[in-house]
């Protein structure tokens, strides 16, 4: 790159050079710095900048769930009751066991549920004793739950931004 | 597992030992953020296992190549970074399902595609560089298959785990 750096085209090219993974050689940021054609410590800099601002929720290795033992995963889905659904959400997120936790839309009438928390076990027993915890949890101000078990990985990509 | 961010607290206690080596668990578990920002970063984090660069390199090498981990690097905030995702799900019936498994998979908007045992059977993500990019991901979805598309955009975030025990 010459002339002045465009911080957002820099960043973007950073992105598009290590969405893929970082290299695994002694001087990794050295290396994508060559890719792209700037200094080291610019790409050490901005990768630095992002972490803060968030952009990059974080650098290191990603585990596999299931290699680590976690084989089953339920996505459990709460019909709970809007005045209450913030407070109970993030108390629902602090659960151990609990891996995703968002509140989404209803679609009524096919679908009556706005909180989705992502349950991981062992097993299916296990997914079961924390969707009963959450349960607990919701006591009255949940109307109906259900667990949605995954039966096939039908595509596993992974983001891609460009 | 644990609480989000390095600041949090509360290690999930119920991790099983799905790793057996004492060396790789402990690099899984310190490695999973801060990563060092440096010249020589595998250098700097082999120091905590007390191994050296070369070996600590070799380790990550083989857990990606066994498939103990998926990947190794930065892990991007897709909405900061000006994207946009959603959660999206469609009852396909059970005589079409692999012929729409096959049209939806195929979009390169659809970043993960699950079936999933319910009447909504087929869950998938959908990732484009922009807001708008959705909402035509799911026109198009919605005619290639002839079948609606109900799309679950998260509203409010409560808790996103980043960090698992091994």
């Amino acid at each position: 790159m010459n002339g002045p750096v465009d911080l957002a085209v820099l960043d973007r090219a950073i992105v598009r050079a290590t969405q893929g993974g970082l290299p695994r050689v002694p001087r990794p940021y050295h290396t994508v710095a060559e890719a792209i054609g700037v200094a080291p410590e610019l790409v050490i800099e901005r990768l630095r900048a992002m972490l803060a601002s968030g952009a990059i929720r974080r650098i290191g290795v990603v585990p596999n769930h299931y290699r680590l033992g976690w084989t089953a995963n339920g996505m459990s889905v709460w019909d709970v009751d809007d005045a209450r659904v913030d407070e109970l959400g993030m108390r629902v997120g602090a659960l151990p066991g609990v891996s995703h936790c968002y509140r989404r839309p209803r679609r009524l009438p096919a679908w009556r549920y706005n909180v989705f928390a992502m349950v991981h076990g062992r097993d299916r027993a296990e997914v079961e004793v924390q969707v009963g915890e959450i349960a607990a949890l919701l006591g009255d101000a949940a109307r109906a739950h259900e667990v949605l078990y995954s039966t096939k990985v039908l595509k596993k990509t992974g983001l891609r931004f460009e | 597992m644990s609480r989000a961010g390095p600041e949090a607290a509360g290690a999930r206690t119920h991790a099983p030992a799905g790793i057996a080596d004492p060396v790789d668990r402990a690099i899984v578990n310190a490695l999973q953020g801060e990563f060092p920002l440096c010249e020589r970063p595998f250098a700097a984090a082999a120091e905590r296992f007390g191994i050296g660069e070369d070996e600590l390199i070799a380790r990550v090498d083989r857990m990606i190549s066994d498939g103990t981990l998926t990947r190794f690097g930065p892990l991007f905030d897709a909405q900061k970074l000006g994207g946009a995702f959603t959660l999206a799900a469609m009852a396909v019936p059970a005589a079409d399902f692999e012929r729409v498994a096959g049209v939806v998979s195929a979009f390169p908007e659809v970043a993960h595609n699950y079936a999933r045992d319910h009447a909504l059977n087929m869950w998938f993500v959908l990732a484009t560089p922009t807001p708008e990019g959705i909402d035509d991901a799911v026109a198009r979805i919605e005619a290639a298959t002839g079948l609606p598309v109900h799309a679950f955009p998260k509203e409010r975030e409560y808790f996103v785990e980043l960090r698992l025990v091994a």
